[in-house]
């Protein structure tokens, strides 16, 4: 009897040992990626970044040195467009659905709004084509940034509606009862105290767009040159990245390495930070 | 000393039944005039996002109806894929799609568990923080730079792999591995694949592992139960659902993942015809032939892969909001 | 908005003293307050004279914060509370139609169980927003006007030096004294307390028990307390609630209404004489 249990006691432990042998393991699996690909980045891109880099346009094919400066200022362009679509209509909605829940329209607005997180940016790429470059009769900085900003939109929705699902509801009880009118109980008092929480969700959808190339292939195009206005086709540090990439020449394989780096580097310093700045409040 | 009156004009005709200014806000009956323009710019502002979610549907069908009427929906069953031609059908995509997006959840799944379990129930407080956070980081490399890395690094890494085991007798013979070895191709999508949904699904069984209540654990613990025993009898049992969830979230993003696997994937447009053989995806075709698409029965045809792809990301979508939903509603990314 | 609130209109406030004496301010006319089918205050009729503090007493779930909240519109934010009857305040019914539940929340300010500082504002601030909300600008003025209320909150002398630091920074005491200060800074003429010491220390409360025998002389005070004692030391009339098996489906839960001294004295009903010499042990 002891003996048989003894044992048994024995294969329980050993299981256990090796279950948590195995998901260490599985953890460190799971990692290394992660560190193959920012070494990778650090060790090929770092040697091309210069001044050069981030002040000239592309050298001609075969000859050495040039930089992304275009693809830099037109990610800039491009994001910047995003944010304006992604905070205005984002933010309204978030508002809305956190603080006038018994509206009718809130349980769709929040259903479709959960509906286009899932939806491949390709497909938004695709729509944005169908719609607005057809309509303006070609690609455009500004169809890029409607692409990137529709993709934004429930992001910042949902980091709206939840950061002022945080804000007491005392806090609006005092509002009102200072006899103070609704809206503006929630534009001075209840948003401000949420105002923290919002810019992180706005800057985090920042930095998830600002990496995406598939919304921006048949709507930003892309663009050797500067682009000459918000009309025109523009390059984009992921669309850099991608042409160069699955280019046949070492040269530009050195600019989409350097571009990497620099565009990875970008978002993963906009998401410590603002976790950092934001958290500890 | 009745100073305070003074700050408001209705003190005057305190006392005087009905003697005070009235209570209805002058001008009448707007007297909410402020609030109803508040709420109004606001719902505005939502249903603008309503009008944005119908567009998808209704420019991706109308753009696509072309091809819809011309194949009807052998469409999604024809392997015929002929720019030339004319000759359009997606079941290439459709069956490449699958194979990678299935691929990479199989692969995916147990390594994400493992991290989710690791950080929530064996790694010390000051590593579990950590860890948690760069399994995060995983998901905010952008991915075009994924593709990238994956064809200056992965490809390679993979063509040795597949020279290797052209090599070795007994498995270099097998119809699904004797394909040119290019590196570019089925399962080196799929490995890219599974390192860019790991984050989801981790981050989701993560979240509802937390959520399992303590008297669940509690009560294995109190039977004699290992960890690993009360993980298995206690804890994953009851976060099955959302784990799930998590899942089929991750199932979402595979499917509609374009830019890393456009890069690594081979694009042809043939059905595969080994694990190492290249195909493509309908995020794949997309991106690799709508900028340069002719006539416009081929880009009707992209755009009704669009279509189709839309409506399976929703399907799914919705389903893994369900499945997650029931045990924890509004917690998860 | 802006010129409800004036400050031209000091010295009428005596007579007006006068004549208030045997005229209620505030009058509640067979008040009922439901929660879908739970009756929570039923048929209340109860009158508060000008410059008195009125409590309302009675066990938890008696209906006593109920009723205070239908004095000035509270409940118009809980989607699912029904209120029936009249309450007239200055001779008019702040439920009939057309009235703004705003403008009347100017009028009866609230204080609440736990104070609830807008936490993104300084202490000045705190005060000035309820006129800096309503379109007071003007700099002088406001100045006035926090000064005087923070004096008549007792906590100028406290907070005078640091009037730009943030409020969440005071004691809860404070905080509490600095909210019965926001709510004096818009000019109510009826103030609404909810057990505004519960959350409070022994010394914070006895400052604001301090407080109210002063504040009446500019402000009538209707404070809902879970404390006899302190019912008995600043009241000058109680209102006794239950809402218990004793209370048939037609009566009233409003069980007693009478002089705080006559209450704790000689008690009308058997049950208030039991509530409070239970409590008295």
């Amino acid at each position: 009897m002891t003996g048989v249990s003894a044992r048994n006691r024995g294969r329980r432990r050993v299981a256990d040992a090796a279950v948590a042998l195995l998901i260490a393991l599985g953890t460190l699996v799971v990692l290394v990626p992660l560190f193959l690909v920012l070494w990778y980045l650090i060790s090929s891109g770092i040697s091309s970044i210069d001044w050069a880099f981030f002040t000239q346009l592309p050298a001609p094919v075969g000859r050495e040195g040039g930089g992304v400066a275009h693809a830099i200022v037109g990610s800039l362009q491009l994001v910047g467009i995003a944010s304006v679509i992604g905070i205005i209509l984002g933010v309204g909605s978030g508002i809305l659905v956190a603080e006038y829940p018994r509206n009718p329209i809130v349980a769709p607005v929040r259903l479709m709004s959960d509906v286009l997180v899932g939806v491949p940016a390709i497909v938004t790429g695709l729509v944005v084509y169908g719609a607005v470059v057809v309509a303006m009769g070609r690609f455009s900085a500004l169809a890029g940034g409607i692409a990137l900003g529709l993709i934004m939109i429930p992001y910042v929705v949902r980091a709206t509606d939840e950061v002022l699902q945080l804000v007491p509801q005392s806090v609006r009880e005092a509002g009102l009862a200072l006899g103070l009118a609704r809206w503006r109980v929630t534009l001075f008092i209840v948003l401000p105290a949420a105002v923290n929480g919002i810019a992180t969700g706005v800057l985090l959808a920042v930095a998830r767009v600002a990496g995406e190339a598939a919304p921006l292939l048949f709507t930003a195009f892309g663009n050797q040159f500067w682009s000459r206005g918000i009309d025109q086709p523009t390059a984009a540090l992921p669309l850099v990245i991608y042409s160069y990439s699955i280019a046949p020449y070492p040269e530009w394989h050195r600019l989409a390495s350097a571009s990497s780096l620099v565009l990875v580097a970008l978002i993963l310093v906009t998401t410590l930070l603002t976790r950092l700045v934001f958290r500890k409040r | 000393m009745n100073r305070i009156t003074g700050t408001d004009g209705v003190a005057t005709g305190a006392g005087s039944p009905g003697g005070g200014r009235p209570l209805e806000r002058r001008g009448g009956k707007g007297f909410a005039a402020g609030d109803n323009i508040f709420l109004g710019v606001l719902v505005i502002i939502g249903a603008l996002i309503l009008v944005v979610a119908g567009a998808y549907l209704v420019v991706l069908y109308q753009r696509g109806e072309l091809a819809l009427s011309t194949f009807g929906l052998g469409f999604l069953v024809s392997s015929d894929w002929n720019p030339v031609r004319g000759e359009f059908g997606a079941l290439p995509f459709l069956v490449g799609t699958l194979l990678t997006s299935l691929g990479a959840l199989i692969l995916a799944v147990p390594l994400a568990l493992a991290s989710a379990l690791f950080v929530t129930e064996y790694a010390p407080r000051w590593l579990a923080g950590p860890v948690s956070y760069l399994v995060e980081l995983l998901a905010a490399i952008p991915s075009v730079v994924y593709g990238m890395w994956g064809i200056f690094v992965l490809v390679p890494f993979v063509r040795q792999i597949h020279l290797a085991l052209l090599t070795t007798p007994g498995i270099g013979e097998l119809a699904f591995i004797r394909t040119p070895p290019s590196g570019l191709g089925l399962f080196t999508a799929i490995l890219i694949l599974t390192v860019m949904i790991i984050p989801f699904t981790a981050s989701v069984a993560r979240d509802v592992i937390t959520l399992v209540p303590a008297e669940q654990r509690e009560a294995a613990y109190a039977l004699g139960a290992t960890k690993w025993e009360v993980l298995r009898t206690a804890v994953l049992p009851y976060a099955r659902a959302g784990i799930m969830g998590g899942v089929i979230l991750s199932l979402g993003r595979a499917l509609g993942e374009t830019m890393a696997v456009t890069m690594v994937i081979g694009n042809r447009t043939d059905l595969p015809d080994g694990l190492f053989a290249p195909t493509a995806t309908m995020a794949s075709i997309i991106a690799n032939e709508f900028a340069e698409a002719v006539g416009n029965l081929h880009v009707s045809s992209l755009m009704l892969i669009g279509l189709v792809l839309f409506l399976l990301s929703i399907v799914i979508n919705l389903l893994a909001r369900w499945l997650i939903g029931r045990l924890a509603p509004r917690s998860v990314a | 908005m802006l010129d409800d609130v004036s400050v031209n209109g000091t010295p009428q406030a005596t007579g007006a003293e006068d004549r208030a004496a045997a005229q209620p301010i505030l009058e509640a006319r067979k008040l009922n307050v439901s929660y879908g089918s739970n009756r929570a205050v039923r048929d209340v009729s109860l009158a508060v004279q000008p410059n008195t503090v009125t409590a309302l007493i009675g066990p938890s779930g008696c209906g006593k914060t109920t009723f205070l909240r239908a004095l000035n519109r509270m409940h118009d934010l809980t989607p699912a509370a029904r209120v029936e009857g009249e309450v007239v305040f200055d001779g008019q019914d702040i439920y009939a139609r057309g009235v703004d539940p705003v403008e009347v929340r100017r009028r009866i300010g609230m204080v609440f169980q736990k104070p609830n500082p807008f936490p993104t504002m300084s202490i000045y601030d705190n005060v000035a927003a309820g006129l800096k909300l309503a379109g007071i600008r003007k700099r002088a003025q406001l100045d006035e006007i926090v000064e005087r209320s923070l004096s008549q909150a007792a906590l100028w002398d406290e907070v005078k030096d640091r009037l730009r630091s943030p409020a969440t920074g005071l004691s809860g005491g404070q905080q509490q004294r600095l909210c019965i200060a926001r709510s004096l800074a818009v000019g109510p003429r009826l103030l609404l307390m909810d057990e505004p010491t519960s959350a409070l220390d022994p010394q914070a409360t006895q400052r604001i028990e301090e407080l109210l025998g002063e504040l009446k002389q500019h402000v009538t005070i209707v404070i809902v307390t879970h404390n006899l004692q302190q019912a008995g030391r600043v009241s000058d009339k109680t209102a006794f609630f239950l809402l218990d098996e004793t209370v048939g489906p037609e009566d009233s839960n409003l069980i007693e209404y009478a002089e705080t001294d006559q209450m704790f004295m000689n008690p009308g009903d058997a049950r208030t004489e039991a509530y409070i010499t239970g409590r008295f042990g």
